[in-house]
């Protein structure tokens, strides 16, 4: 029996916290979305669009992204090694040091304390604590990982590894600047080397924090879930390694046709094009590893979560390839069609990995069965369809927009003001609403599900417990 | 072998990172920011441009608006010339922005007066029925703190003097957010540069064509009533109910602004809407409301 010294009450905290994050993340999106219909709802001085939308896209990240990301690690690096944490005590200073964190976080960008570099916002003394938070969870992870009692490292870890040297490198550097005072400061760089620096920092955040640490998880639940294993180790090493090398090439397609030197640009533009092949890697070794099991698509809810997971990441790496073009940059940057990117990744992908892994650990955390496989169901649908009637929505609205923004008349004139493009948005702007409150409704038919099981939940049975024991996830 | 030895792996999957990371950002720096893309008329921000300009960022205005025009015809038609590299040396940080919920504002010093502005900022629903851009009156009631000011001056190592400094009692949070927008783009003279000198004969083709004065009312409705009041009867511009000038003197102001007085040119509206509108304010019958 292994089992007492592994730290599940730490898992178990985490996972609660970051769904209160979530829940916060997802509240906020739907009241910043409504602003953009209604600007009476907005409130000064702290409830206004231009402070709600960074704390909607912090709590989105740091809260919900990164709790789960500490939540389901401390989870696997435990199992895939074998053995207890390195420091229980680190483990509970993370948590506090984390819920701290995120409410100075969401306290200080309300107060208006804010550097406005996208999802980088939060004032020095704050970017101190969230290094400070990362290097615990950072040793913890690393030295469990050390002191493992399972020779092989399962690729997750792998994954887990690169995303804590990534974030940390990537956070650092960006967020360099001079103190003028407790909350306000100059970043270090200045105009063009800033943006470059910041684009580097966002396309890799994006990297480390909602790619790489959602395949860690993929790649351990899909497995345990289904009881087969990943479909070919090789092509999960050639993905991992070029994944990680190509990624730190493409800040720039975020600033195509900005002053940043053409050739920036242009490595931007290839290198984007060529990750297609480590992203789809793992699709499609998600997607064998499934050969013969299909049935289980209907049979075990965990699977639908995961594959429509993995599904919408292969499409998000496809749709952003196709961004990072010169020509289609020219067309859909700036516009509405952005907001549908992001969100079929963190909506689509990112979350719904890390709804199958809080399902999957709810017996082996709270000892307690998923209290409605129905309600499960329900909930995915509701996610699904609200993520999809918010991305496609944006689409056609960026299509439409960037269309009225380049009309010319005969004589080389502008077709359309832009009140007269703007005030078409507000369509679609509503579409993406009703498709935010959808999503809402299934995150609160989650926490229901959740919190019922806690609550009234069958004793979780033996099967639970065996899987839970046996340690490294497929073929490790 | 590298799966099983973690010091190893982490020591390799550092490196693959680091490769990207120096060419495409450390770099850079070799080239960005030096003499090479230094342009010598743009100058740093005086004290209160600076303030205005950290109340942006306070606000997150830059989640609505963006700050660079690109390089492509239509983007250049409708909010001026393009942005050069040297124009953002003095921009800690960067305010390009990602999202252009409201327009570009990288052109934007010099497109209106100022009075358009602190009526903008009040209450943008009264200047443009439409628009979701929040309501700002409420900074108006609060006051600078020029010791505040001074400090990051002196952390951005920008020039200023005394004289700058003690302006700034009695300044509102307004009064610095409209000396910012007023800089912003304006440091190269490209309203000059681009103004057109008109050729050749200019004649109405419209005159006092019943349609077109129709589609003038609504042109001058969208693009000129917030200034020029609805009934033309004057607000923060002046009345142009008794115009006296000539068509083609009407168009060329039409066409390109008056940039002195505050009058934004309207080239991108193209030459027949501009006569449209031209027809509209001569030859409407403005008192009895009919053509
Ligand atoms: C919710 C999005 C939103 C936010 C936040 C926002 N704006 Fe706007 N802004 C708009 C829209 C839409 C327009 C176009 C219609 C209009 O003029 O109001 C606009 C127009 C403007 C204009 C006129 C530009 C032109 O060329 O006509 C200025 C100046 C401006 N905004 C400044 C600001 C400042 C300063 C802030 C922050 C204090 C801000 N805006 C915040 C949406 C926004
Ligand atoms: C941002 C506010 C603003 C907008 C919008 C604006 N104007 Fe003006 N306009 C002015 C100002 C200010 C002046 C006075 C300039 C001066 O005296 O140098 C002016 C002057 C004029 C004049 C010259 C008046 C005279 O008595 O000589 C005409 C004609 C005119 N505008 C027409 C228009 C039309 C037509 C539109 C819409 C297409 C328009 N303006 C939009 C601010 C504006
Ligand atoms: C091959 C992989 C990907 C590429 C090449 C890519 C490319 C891009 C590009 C070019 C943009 C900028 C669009 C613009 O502003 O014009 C963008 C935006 C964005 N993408 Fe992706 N994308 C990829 C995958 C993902 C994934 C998996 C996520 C996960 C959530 C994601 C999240 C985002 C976010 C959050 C933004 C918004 C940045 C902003 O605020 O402007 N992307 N992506």
């Amino acid at each position: 029996m292994e089992k007492p010294e592994y730290n599940q009450a730490i898992v178990r905290s985490f996972v609660n916290w970051s769904i209160v994050w979530g829940l916060v993340a997802v509240l906020v999106g739907v009241i910043v979305s409504f602003q953009m219909i209604y600007p009476d709802l907005n409130f000064p001085p702290y409830l206004t669009f231009g402070r709600l939308r960074p704390l909607h896209t912090n709590a989105g990240i740091y809260g919900w992204g990164v709790g789960t990301i500490f939540a389901l690690f401390l989870y696997i690096v435990q199992r895939l090694c074998k053995t207890g944490l390195w420091s229980n005590k680190l483990a509970s200073f993370q948590l506090w040091f984390f819920n701290a964190t995120i409410i100075a976080a969401a306290v200080t960008l309300l107060l208006g304390y804010t550097t406005s570099k996208e999802y980088h916002e939060l004032e020095w003394p704050i970017d101190v604590m969230v290094v400070v938070l990362w290097v615990a969870f950072a040793i913890n992870i690393i030295m469990t990982i050390i002191k493992r009692k399972e020779e092989q490292m399962y690729i997750s870890l792998w994954y887990m590894m690169a995303a804590i040297v990534g974030v940390a490198i990537l956070y650092l550097v960006n967020a360099a600047a001079v103190p003028v005072s407790l909350f306000k400061s100059y970043s270090a760089y200045a105009g063009t080397n800033d943006a470059n620096v910041h684009w580097w920092f966002g396309h890799n955040a994006v990297a480390m924090a909602l790619t790489a640490p959602p395949l860690a998880m993929f790649y351990y639940f899909l497995p345990k879930s289904t009881g087969v294993p990943i479909y070919s180790h090789r092509l999960s090493i050639i993905s991992f390694w070029s994944l990680i090398f190509m990624y730190l090439w493409t800040g720039a397609h975020h600033l195509l046709w900005t002053p940043v030197p053409d050739w920036i640009q242009t490595l931007a533009m290839a290198f984007s094009v060529m990750l297609i092949a480590p992203s789809w890697g793992s699709v499609i070794n998600g997607y064998l590893s499934m050969n013969g099991q299909w049935q289980q698509m209907k049979e075990n809810y965990l699977v639908k979560f995961l594959i429509l997971g993995i599904t919408f990441y292969g499409l998000q790496t496809l749709q952003g390839p196709m961004q990072a073009i010169r020509t289609f940059s020219a067309f859909i940057h700036y516009t509405d069609w952005i907001p549908g990117h992001i969100h079929m990744g963190t909506l689509g992908w990112v979350s719904l990995i890390a709804f199958a892994g809080i399902y999957f650990l709810v017996p082996r955390i709270y000892g307690r069965e998923v209290y409605s496989i129905p309600l499960a169901n329900l909930h995915f649908w509701l996610v699904v369809v609200g993520q999809l009637i918010y991305s496609v929505s944006l689409w056609v609205a960026g299509v439409m927009q960037a269309g009225m923004w380049n009309a010319v008349n005969a004589d080389g004139s502008l077709t359309y003001t832009f009140m007269e493009t703007m005030v078409e948005m507000y369509p679609y702007w509503w579409a993406r609403a009703v498709g935010g409150v959808i999503y809402l409704a299934g995150v609160l038919v989650f926490i229901y599900n959740i919190w019922m099981s806690v609550r009234k939940g069958q004793p979780a049975t033996a099967t639970a417990t065996a899987t839970a024991a046996a340690g490294s996830a497929g073929r490790a | 072998m590298w799966e099983k030895r973690p010091v190893l792996l982490l020591i390799l999957a550092t490196a693959a990172i680091l490769v990207g990371t120096v060419v495409t950002m450390v770099l850079p720096f070799v080239w960005v920011n030096t003499e090479a893309d230094r342009i010598a008329s743009v100058t740093p921000y005086t004290p209160l441009q600076q303030e205005g300009r950290d109340l942006y960022i306070r606000e997150g205005c830059n989640n609505c608006h963006t700050q660079t025009v690109r390089p492509l015809v239509t983007e250049v038609l409708r909010y001026g010339d393009y942005s050069k590299s040297g124009e953002f040396v003095y921009d800690r940080p960067f305010l390009w922005g990602s999202k252009r919920t409201g327009p570009d504002l990288a052109r934007l010093g010099g497109k209106y007066p100022d009075s358009w502005h602190y009526k903008h900022m009040d209450s943008p629903r009264s200047m443009v029925p439409r628009t979701n851009m929040p309501d700002y009156a409420w900074m108006k009631t609060n006051l600078l703190d020029p010791e505040m000011v001074r400090r990051k001056m002196q952390v951005l190592g920008f020039p200023y003097t005394e004289e700058q400094i003690k302006a700034l009692v009695g300044k509102n949070e307004i009064d610095a957010l409209v000396a910012y927008l007023q800089k912003l783009g304006s440091d190269i003279p490209w309203r000059v540069a681009t103004q057109a000198t008109m050729v050749g004969e200019l004649k109405n083709p419209f005159v006092r064509d019943h349609q077109a004065m129709e589609e003038g009312r609504e042109i001058y409705k969208k693009n000129c009533a917030s200034c020029h009041g609805e009934h033309l009867d004057g607000d923060i511009a002046p009345p142009l109910n008794g115009l006296t000038q000539t068509d083609a003197a009407l168009f060329e102001t039409l066409y390109n602004g008056l940039p002195a007085g505050g009058m934004p040119g309207f080239a991108s509206l193209g030459a027949s809407k501009i006569w449209q509108v031209v027809s509209y304010l001569k030859y409407h019958d403005h008192e009895k409301g009919q053509h």
